[in-house]
């Protein structure tokens, strides 16, 4: 089935998404070294966004990967991750702010037109704003196709994994409730050049799943919060 | 001012107050104060959150802060910063060792994913911290991941995550100086569910030293 929407969101850009519940989101790594730092808010709600800390101990992963339910701050499941290529995307390294990307040197419309240099920060906040959203609405998004390893030592080091995701690399996203996704592909800040690459973004219809669904099954509480997620509106 | 631990006394603390176990607290502190959080009784975690005080959409962000220092963890040095790189705080003193910025804040309806219906009802961190933010204009729109002092929350190097205990131990504390106007938000965390507060929540003693 062909899907709903196609839309690539080339290197360094940033978009935004309304994705009604049930429908399945893919993101697709168009270029090798891709990133796509991506925020999820509940669209019938937009105080009730992604919250990554209670995703991540509410399902004990310090990583984004499938079958995980993705979690609001107030509860719901917002979306699930029904599969992906690529077993790791990073939640806890944040996404570039403009002082990552002047590391590259000056850039501007004026002298690069369309190629210069963005960070996610100011491709989220341009999204943000077109639907009267703002700085209050930024939270930890998820890295797609970017990986950062911490250590066992006591300090818990980070490490960047550069050449995690290769194009063709693709993560799917099941929508929970009626969604608002608002991603960037400027480069992770850890990524060591200004290196990044495009995204495809597919809306395809999904089917309906039970309770042997792989997000149910995988923990009593990602089970919980998908639950959550059907009672929105009683 | 600096914070040599050794030459703040008690005595001299301009700040000295009592947090009951489930209540909460918000406060400033002028830039160049040292702020230091007591637990009193061990294992209570301190869900913590720095504003600037003149902006206060200028928050901390635990992500930016775990990235820019290349460590996951907070101890004595670390740069607690803000969503706009801008350095709210740094960590001067640490009898605990390491604290968690990962976990976030509970909830009620975080508990109910993590814990089960019947936990709904039960106070969580995030009723503390909407209730003093609201003291100072601040919905939870405006409320960011915040900190957890004396929580231990290990990260393993395959992508796991647990709930640990046995970092903190009474009276051990956590410092912070202001590098600029501070406004400080506590929530002393409630939770029963888990070991964070060693299945006892109890209270935290915050002292603060600035002219």
């Amino acid at each position: 089935m062909s899907p709903l929407l196609t839309h690539d969101v080339p290197s360094g850009a940033a978009y935004s998404v309304l994705v009604r519940a049930g429908r399945v989101v893919r993101l697709t790594a168009l270029d090798d070294g891709a990133n796509c730092s991506t925020l999820l808010f509940a669209a019938h709600d937009r105080v009730d966004r992604l919250n990554v800390p209670d995703t991540l101990k509410a399902q004990m992963s310090a990583r984004i990967c499938a079958p995980m339910v993705l979690m609001s701050d107030r509860g719901l499941g917002l979306a699930s991750v029904t599969g992906s290529s690529l077993d790791w995307h990073d939640a806890i390294s944040g996404h570039s702010l403009d002082a990552h990307a002047e590391r590259f040197g000056a850039s501007s419309y004026g002298s690069d037109r369309n190629e210069w240099r963005r960070s996610a920060r100011h491709g989220l906040l341009s999204e943000l704003r077109k639907h009267g959203l703002g700085p209050l609405d930024l939270h930890a998004c998820v890295n797609f196709f970017s990986k950062v390893a911490t250590s066992d030592s006591d300090a818990g080091t980070l490490t960047w994994v550069g050449g995690h995701a290769s194009a063709g690399d693709w993560v799917t996203l099941r929508a929970e409730v009626d969604l608002l996704v608002v991603l960037s592909t400027a480069p992770h800040p850890l990524e060591p050049s200004w290196r990044s690459g495009a995204v495809g973004v597919e809306i395809e219809t999904g089917s309906p799943y039970g309770r042997d669904d792989p997000s149910m099954t995988f923990r009593d509480e990602s089970a919980r919060a998908l639950l959550a997620a059907k009672e929105v509106f009683v | 001012m600096s914070a040599a631990l050794d030459t703040l006394a008690v005595e001299e603390a301009v700040l000295d107050v009592v947090v009951e176990a489930g209540d909460g607290f918000v406060g400033t502190v002028p830039a160049g104060g040292s702020f230091r959080i007591v637990d009193l009784n061990g294992n209570q975690a301190a869900d913590t959150l720095f504003f600037d005080a003149h902006d206060l959409s200028n928050r901390y962000s635990a992500m930016d802060t775990i990235r820019e220092q290349g460590a996951v963890y907070l101890t004595t040095g670390s740069k607690l910063l803000s969503s706009n790189l801008d350095l709210l705080a740094t960590i001067t003193g640490d009898t605990c060792g390491r604290h968690d910025t990962v976990g976030g804040a509970c909830a009620q309806e975080s508990n109910v994913i993590r814990y089960g219906r019947h936990t709904r009802h039960q106070h969580a961190c995030r009723e503390t911290f909407v209730k003093y933010a609201a003291s100072i204009g601040m919905s939870a729109r405006g409320i960011p991941h915040n900190i957890n002092f004396f929580m231990n929350v290990p990260l393993t190097s395959d992508g796991g995550l647990t709930f640990a205990d046995g970092v903190s131990a009474p009276g051990k504390y956590v410092e912070v100086r202001a590098e600029r106007d501070i406004v400080v938000l506590i929530s002393n965390c409630p939770q029963l569910n888990n070991p964070c507060n060693g299945w006892n929540p109890t209270p935290i003693r915050l002292l603060g030293w600035w002219q």
